[in-house]
C-alpha cells in the first residue's frame, strides 16, 4: 500500500500544516504540566475575558453613536461599563506581565509569545489612549491639546491627529481593536504551540521526551 | 534541523516547551476556565459600573469660554490676529515658524514631517469667520480696510492693539486710544460671533457641511487660558501628572504613569525640547521592553529576585520532597 500523497493545493497545504503546528489536543489541552498551580496563571484567561467585555460594552456604544452616552443613563451606563472593563484589563494585563516577567516565560522558544504580549500591552495603551480622546467632552479636550505637544514633536502628529475626532473615532473603534485583536489570536497560538514555561531552576533533564533526547 | 538536534539544544537550555512535557500533570479545564472568568469580569464589571459610575465633564466651546471669560477670549483673539499666539508660532504641523520645533541634538522629526495641517490663524481664526457674518455695516467697513491695505500695516494695527488690550487686562472699553485701524471693531464683533455660538460652527465647518475635524476650535480655545485654568483646577495640569488622571476622583490612564513621570524631573521637566526628550526616551524604553528576552542582565533579573520562588513554590516543595 502506497502512502497517500501530500495535498498540492494550497487549502490542502494550509491544512497539514495547521494540523501539524496545533494538533487539537494542544490547542485545546485538557491537561497542564503539574507546575501550572498557582493564581497568578489566572490573570492571563482574565485578561482575555475582561477584553471580551471591552469588545462587547464598546460595541454597545457604537450602535448608538458617541453621543448617545452624554443624554441617555442607559447609554452612560453603558459607557461606565467601558470604562471600568478597560480598567479591569489593563489592571489584569499589568499583573500578568509582571508574573511572566518573573517567570522569565521568554525561556525554551517563547521569546515571541513574550514580544506579541508587550505588542498587546502597547497597542492597548494606544486604544485606551484614543478613547479617552473621543469621550468628546472636557477630559478628551483637555487630554488632545496636551498630547498633540507630544505627538508632534516625534513627527507622528503630522499624521496622527489627536485632534481630528473622526480620525480618533475610526482609529479607537476600527483599526487598533483589529491590531489587538489578532495580536491576542497569535499570542495565545504562541501559548499553545509552546506551552507554559516551566519553572526556573530545576533540573529538567529527565522530563526531556524519549523522542528528542540527545 | 534534526530531532536530534532539536533536543540537545532544548537539553543544553534545560528548558524543554511543555507540549513536549512528560513529568507530572494535573487536569486543566481551559474552556471551563475561561467561561467562569468571563462571568466574573462581566459581574465585576456590572457591579463597578453600577457603583461608581463614569466622569462626563461637559465640554467647552467658543460659546462658553468667551461668555464666561471675553477678556480671555479677546487678548486670545488678539494674539491670533497679530500671529503671536501658541498656535501661530508653533511650528510644524500647523505653521512654518522657524526654529520652533522640538529637537533631540540636532534631529527633529517634528520639522521633518512638515507642515501638514497649515493654519493661518490670521484668516482661519479672524477674518474668514467674520467675513460670513451678515448685514453689519461697521464690520464690513472694517473688513475692507483691513483687506485693502499691506501685510505690514495690519500686523502693526494688530500688534498695537494686542498690547494695549494686555495693559487694560483683556477690557476693550479701558483700552488707551492709539492707531488700531479696523482691528477693535473686527475682534468685537468676533467676540459677539462667539458668544452666539456662530464662530464654533465657523471654525469647525470651514466650507463642510459634515464635520469632524476639531482642530482648529481645539487649537484657538487651547491658546487661551481658560481651558488650562479648568484643568488645573480638576488636577489635570502637566506638572500635576495631568495626562493620566481624570476629571473628578475617578481612576484615569494610571498605565501612562511612566510617561508622565519624565514630565517632572529634570532636566526634561524645563527643557524646551521636553516632548521630544521624553517621546525619544519613551522609544527606547518600549523597544527595551518589547524586546527584554535579548537583553543580558534585564533578562536574568528573574532568576536574581526570587519571585518565581513563590509562584511556583508548590512544584519546588514535591520537588525537594
Amino acid at each position: 500500500m502506497t502512502a497517500p500523497a501530500a495535498p498540492r493545493s494550497w487549502t490542502g497545504r494550509l491544512r497539514g500544516r495547521a494540523v501539524d503546528a496545533f494538533p487539537p489536543d494542544q490547542l485545546l489541552p485538557d491537561t497542564q504540566p503539574a507546575y501550572v498551580a498557582s493564581w497568578i496563571y489566572v490573570f492571563g484567561v482574565l485578561t482575555l475575558a475582561a477584553f471580551i467585555v471591552v469588545l462587547v460594552s464598546g460595541g454597545l456604544l457604537a450602535l448608538k453613536g458617541p453621543q448617545w452616552w452624554h443624554h441617555s443613563s442607559t447609554g452612560h451606563y453603558v459607557n461606565s461599563l467601558h470604562l471600568w472593563s478597560v480598567e479591569l484589563f489593563m489592571a489584569f494585563m499589568v499583573i500578568h506581565l509582571w508574573g511572566k516577567f518573573f517567570m522569565a516565560a521568554w525561556r525554551g522558544r517563547r521569546a515571541m509569545t513574550w514580544i506579541t504580549g508587550a505588542v498587546c500591552f502597547l497597542g492597548s495603551i494606544g486604544t485606551a489612549f484614543t478613547g479617552y480622546l473621543v469621550q468628546s467632552n472636557f477630559d478628551s479636550q483637555w487630554i488632545s491639546t496636551q498630547a498633540k505637544d507630544g505627538l508632534n514633536s516625534a513627527g507622528i502628529g503630522a499624521f496622527f491627529n489627536v485632534l481630528d475626532f473622526g480620525q480618533m473615532l475610526m482609529w479607537h473603534i476600527v483599526l487598533l481593536p483589529l491590531v489587538i485583536g489578532f495580536v491576542i489570536g497569535i499570542h495565545i497560538l504562541q501559548v499553545r504551540r509552546r506551552g507554559v514555561v516551566p519553572p526556573l531552576d530545576i533540573d529538567l533533564t529527565d522530563r526531556v521526551p524519549e523522542q528528542v533526547k540527545p | 534541523m534534526t530531532a536530534t538536534d532539536v533536543g540537545r539544544r532544548a537539553a543544553r537550555r534545560n528548558v524543554p516547551s511543555a507540549s513536549k512535557w512528560t513529568g507530572p500533570v494535573r487536569d486543566y479545564d481551559l474552556v471551563k476556565e475561561f467561561v467562569v472568568a468571563l462571568v466574573v469580569v462581566a459581574l465585576l464589571t456590572a457591579a463597578l459600573a453600577a457603583l461608581f459610575s463614569s466622569p462626563d465633564e461637559k465640554q467647552i466651546d467658543l460659546s462658553t469660554w468667551s461668555r464666561s471669560a471675553p477678556a480671555d477670549f479677546l487678548q486670545t483673539a488678539a494674539t491670533e490676529l497679530d500671529a503671536s499666539s501658541g498656535t501661530a508660532t508653533y511650528g510644524a504641523p500647523y505653521s512654518h515658524t522657524a526654529d520652533a520645533a522640538q529637537k533631540i541634538g540636532p534631529i527633529s522629526l517634528q520639522h521633518i514631517a512638515g507642515v501638514t495641517h497649515p493654519i493661518d490663524t490670521v484668516n482661519d481664526f479672524v477674518v474668514n469667520p467674520l467675513s460670513g457674518v451678515p448685514a453689519n455695516a461697521d464690520l464690513t467697513t472694517a473688513l475692507q480696510q483691513w483687506k485693502g491695505t499691506g501685510a505690514d500695516q495690519q500686523s502693526k494695527w494688530a500688534s498695537a492693539y494686542d498690547d494695549a488690550l494686555t495693559k487694560a487686562e483683556g477690557d476693550a472699553s479701558k483700552v488707551a486710544s492709539g492707531d488700531f485701524g479696523p482691528v477693535p471693531t473686527m475682534l468685537a464683533s468676533l467676540l459677539t460671533m462667539a458668544q452666539s455660538g456662530g464662530l464654533d460652527g465657523a471654525l469647525l465647518s470651514q466650507g463642510h457641511f459634515f464635520a469632524t475635524d476639531y482642530t482648529k476650535p481645539l487649537l484657538f480655545i487651547a491658546d487661551g487660558t481658560y481651558l488650562e485654568d479648568r484643568a488645573r483646577a480638576e488636577h489635570l495640569g502637566g506638572d500635576q501628572w495631568g495626562m493620566m488622571n481624570e476629571t473628578g476622583s475617578y481612576p484615569g490612564q494610571a498605565w501612562l504613569w511612566l510617561y508622565t513621570f519624565w514630565y517632572q524631573v529634570e532636566p526634561f521637566k524645563s527643557s524646551p525640547n521636553a516632548d521630544a526628550l521624553v517621546w525619544g526616551l519613551m522609544a527606547l524604553l518600549t523597544v527595551a521592553f518589547v524586546f527584554v528576552p535579548f537583553i543580558p542582565g534585564i533578562r536574568s533579573i528573574p532568576r536574581w529576585v526570587p519571585v518565581h520562588r513563590l509562584i511556583w513554590r508548590d512544584y519546588y516543595r514535591s520537588t525537594r520532597a
